[in-house]
Order: C-alpha cells, then sequence, then structure tokens
C-alpha cells in the first residue's frame, strides 16, 4: 500500500465533493489510468466524476501525464476536467 | 535555461497593461518590438454576470512559466510578461496578458500566439458562469477550435 496525496479541480471537485484527500493505494495501481479505474469503486460520487474517464487529465507532481503514466513516487497527483482558461 | 527574463504571475486583482509593458522594457535598448495581448471577460448575450475562474495554485504559474520557456527558445524572445488571474471576474474586465518582446516584430507576434494557444488548453484554469440574475451556470466546455489551435505548432 502506498499513500497518496489526491487533488481535484473544477466538475471533478464538485462531483467527488471534496478538493483533497490522502488515501492508500492498492499495490496493483501502478499508472494513472489504473488509479482512475481504482477511484472508480470507491463510490457514486467518485463513479460521476469519472465516467468519461478519457477526457479527465492527470498531473503528476504539478506535471501534465498521459494515462499510461507510472504514478511510482508521486507525492500528489491531480485529476480535472479539460482546462478552460485564458 | 534562457537568458531572456520571464515574470509569471497569477493573481486575483487586475493588471496594467500599461505600466507591465514599461516594467519589461525599463533600461533595454534592444527591443524592437512589444506585442501584447489581453483577453476579457466576454458577455455577448448580455446574461452572464461574471465568470469565476478556478486554478490549479502551483501548477498554475509552473506550466506558464514552461509555456513561456518554450516560446522564449521558440522565438528568440528577448522577454515574457504572462499574467493570469483567477476569482469572479465581470464582462469587460481582464482576464489574461501576454506581452513579448523581440528585435523584429514577427517574433513577438507569433510568440504572444503561441503562449496563448498552450495556455488555453494546458495551463490549469477552469471557468464557471454565473448569471446576470444571479443564478449559478455550468462550467465553460473546452473548445475543439483550441486544441486545432495549439496543434498548428506541432513540427511533426
Amino acid at each position: 500500500m502506498a499513500s497518496v496525496n489526491l487533488v481535484y479541480f473544477a466538475w471533478v471537485r464538485e462531483r467527488i465533493g471534496r478538493g483533497e484527500e490522502t488515501l492508500e493505494l492498492p499495490d496493483s495501481v501502478v499508472t494513472a489510468g489504473d488509479l482512475l479505474a481504482h477511484l472508480k469503486t470507491l463510490g457514486d460520487e467518485y463513479e460521476a466524476a469519472l465516467e468519461h474517464e478519457n477526457v479527465i487529465r492527470v498531473a503528476i507532481n504539478q506535471e501534465h501525464v498521459d494515462h499510461d503514466e507510472t504514478i511510482t513516487g508521486a507525492r500528489e497527483i491531480a485529476l480535472f476536467p479539460p482546462m478552460t482558461g485564458g | 535555461m534562457t537568458a531572456a527574463p520571464v515574470t509569471v504571475r497569477v493573481q486575483r486583482g487586475d493588471f496594467d497593461l500599461a505600466s507591465e509593458v514599461r516594467t519589461l522594457s525599463a533600461g533595454r535598448h534592444d527591443i524592437g518590438a512589444v506585442v501584447t495581448f489581453s483577453g476579457l471577460c466576454r458577455d455577448e448575450a448580455g446574461t452572464l454576470g461574471a465568470l469565476e475562474l478556478e486554478h490549479y495554485p502551483g501548477m498554475a504559474e509552473a506550466e506558464i512559466t514552461r509555456i513561456c520557456d518554450e516560446a522564449i527558445t521558440r522565438f528568440a524572445l528577448q522577454a515574457v510578461t504572462t499574467i493570469h488571474r483567477y476569482g469572479k471576474i465581470a464582462p469587460g474586465e481582464n482576464i489574461v496578458l501576454v506581452i513579448t518582446a523581440s528585435p523584429h516584430r514577427q517574433a513577438a507576434f507569433d510568440g504572444a500566439n503561441f503562449i496563448m494557444d498552450f495556455l488555453k488548453t494546458a495551463a490549469p484554469f477552469w471557468k464557471k458562469e454565473h448569471g446576470a440574475d444571479g443564478t449559478a451556470g455550468g462550467w465553460v466546455s473546452a473548445k475543439d477550435e483550441d486544441d486545432s489551435a495549439r496543434g498548428r505548432w506541432s513540427r511533426d
């Protein structure tokens, strides 16, 4: 088990119902994609937030990554929708 | 790393375009072109009360800095300033400012364009609409044309 800090933004944050949390992840969670699949098993709020998994953006330690990127050693993992700044 | 100065700020308050240009070019005689882009909160239908901009503190500054550094390398810019606001912003108010400087105009134009295209799709900001009648609106959806705008800079 590894402990990781998760942060959520915009409608991902609203649907999950919190902006951040620390979770223990099973060893089977290796990539960002594994993390999304794991979170969806934790409850309806995660299922609703991550329903369209392919549009969810992931950042590890404040840098964008693809879903196949390994999360090993990550201090902070952020999940959020496509960005709409500017 | 680049030697050209990069100023990146993510702030709640407004910015002053003229004073930011003065700061960027102060004491320099090598700059021949300064391009500024300002993005404003727009309300074409007359129904928007405000946009609320959420951001990822830390990553927002880091990502904008990465984009500005890339623009400096790619277009040989002499200086860049990028300021992005967050919080509630009313129609007509400023949201974002990009200033680029170069010896000749084309690099400054291209650099500012490049920074905005990447900023819109890669800087962690999200807009939520609030109605003029006080109702909470929805999150603004990402636009496909913003992805295409970014794609035109790829070099493969």
